[in-house]
């Protein structure tokens, strides 16, 4: 446990002496959503029933940028090979380095959704759904995207493979993160799409850490 | 009893299984030639032609086969991507290397006929139904996996994070499938009932079937042609290939 407390705070300080890294992900997603209205035209009505869609595909777009990052430095300088040999599971440091990618990389997504919804003019009761939908499903992303991170490290043209490989196994959560916003907006409720949102989180909290230690092992050899 | 286990593991070293896969591909295409032209014949000559849809319905003959395939294909790839990484055998990395392509072309020739059929009967070449939706992503996973077996270059490595990619594939199948479900009849946009005549002519039911046996064949035949070339080009190193005939002249 103080290990895992460890390599969160490790991976939190460097995040933030780089801070760049980060801050260009989280403007990559205001961008790509302040496009979009942009592209399709200013009529509220469309807006209102894009935004959902327009930021979740964009969340997952900018979730992508920072998935390569997450063990490709610390390959580099050996690191990570060190976190292999250490007597703590490397599951366990795992589970730390995605939970710290979440904090740097979910969090602010979940954080400033709600200032874009408005961009869409999304009323109070559906930023709530957003950013709860949000809430539960970029942890979700963080934890598929490190199966593939692990998969494609130090393979030639990672970056792309990534995306290749992870953007398919997002659907699920697009589907039903985009989907709670939009069930509560056409007055169905989005209690159905949020506890199955919850239930994917729970299972891969479950199964993507030793996926993910699994890949890491196979690149390591 | 342990005369049988020293069998089946005896053919999990290439250099006996390349031989008995030279030795099978003959039977297999042969069948899946039979099966094809029994097959065609059926589905051309024999068939009734459709009340509601004309002729043609007949594209179904090699649709339904085809998404029969890609799917089956890649359950059969992810069981041999676990066993290799459980038994750690070099034969099923091959396997199921050997598979994908064919898995892949069997989901694109789906998507392709499905297309084709759907523009005179829907009047549309493509509408977002859940097994539309679901047989592209599957392609999408199928060119994932060959992408990422490609871009390693050490034959062992690729194997086995192939096979992790395979298997959380196969894991999120279902979940894709169904949450494409989900989603298609929330929006109820374009739900066209896929659903064929409750009544399918006996005969179209048996063309359907033996199309579908030659597809099987023709897969086999396929994946171990496939697998004996990714055999050779692994093994070139070791003596056994310099001594084989085709490799000497």
């Amino acid at each position: 446990m103080n290990a895992f407390a460890a390599i969160i705070r490790r991976d939190l300080l460097l995040a933030m002496r780089r801070k760049s890294e980060m801050l260009t992900a989280l403007f990559f997603f205001i961008i790509v959503v302040s496009l979009f209205p942009l592209g399709i035209g200013p009529e509220p009505m469309l807006l209102r029933k894009i935004a959902p869609g327009v930021l979740w595909v964009s969340a997952l777009l900018s979730t992508m940028l920072s998935l390569s990052r997450l063990f490709a430095t610390d390959h580099a300088d050996g690191t990570l090979e060190q976190l292999a040999l250490s007597p703590t599971p490397l599951g366990v440091l795992v589970a730390g380095k995605i939970v710290a990618h979440w904090l740097t990389s979910g969090l602010p997504l979940v954080l400033l959704a709600p200032m874009l919804g408005l961009q869409f003019d999304l009323d109070a009761s559906a930023l709530w759904i957003l950013i709860c939908a949000l809430l539960l499903g970029t942890p979700l992303l963080s934890l598929i995207g490190s199966i593939g991170a692990a998969l494609t490290l130090g393979v030639r043209g990672g970056g792309v493979l990534l995306s290749l490989l992870v953007l398919p196994l997002y659907i699920p959560a697009l589907i039903f993160g985009a989907g709670a916003v939009e069930a509560h907006v056409s007055g169905l409720g989005a209690g159905g799409h949020l506890s199955l949102l919850a239930a994917l989180l729970a299972l891969a909290v479950f199964f993507a850490p030793w996926a993910t230690t699994a890949a890491l092992r196979i690149s390591l050899e | 009893m342990s005369n049988r286990i020293i069998n089946w593991f005896k053919f999990a070293s290439p250099q006996s299984f390349y031989p008995l896969a030279g030795k099978m591909i003959p039977w297999f295409w042969a069948l899946a030639v039979a099966f094809g032209i029994a097959g065609l014949w059926i589905s051309f000559f024999v068939a009734p032609t459709d009340a509601q849809q004309g002729e043609g319905y007949r594209i179904i003959f090699v649709h339904v086969p085809a998404s029969w395939m890609s799917m089956f294909i890649y359950l059969i790839m992810a069981a041999w991507a676990g066993l290799g990484l459980a038994l750690k055998t070099r034969l099923s990395g091959m396997m199921a290397q050997a598979l994908a392509p064919t898995g892949a072309l069997m989901a694109l020739l789906s998507l392709w006929t499905g297309a084709l059929w759907g523009k005179p009967m829907w009047g549309t070449w493509w509408v977002w139904d859940a097994r539309l939706t679901s047989e592209l992503i599957l392609f999408f996973l199928y060119i994932g996996f060959i992408a990422l077996q490609a871009a390693i270059d050490d034959p062992r490595r690729a194997d086995k994070a192939g096979a992790i990619l395979a298997l959380v594939g196969v894991v999120n199948i279902p979940i894709i499938y169904f949450s494409v479900k989900w989603w298609n009849t929330l929006h109820q946009g374009a739900s066209v009932s896929l659903t064929k005549s409750p009544s399918m002519a006996q005969t179209m039911l048996w063309g359907m079937l033996i199309m579908a046996l030659a597809f099987w064949m023709y897969s086999i035949a396929v994946a171990l042609m496939r697998v004996r070339a990714i055999i050779l080009e692994r093994e070139s190193h070791s003596d056994w290939v310099k001594e084989l005939r085709e490799v000497k002249s």
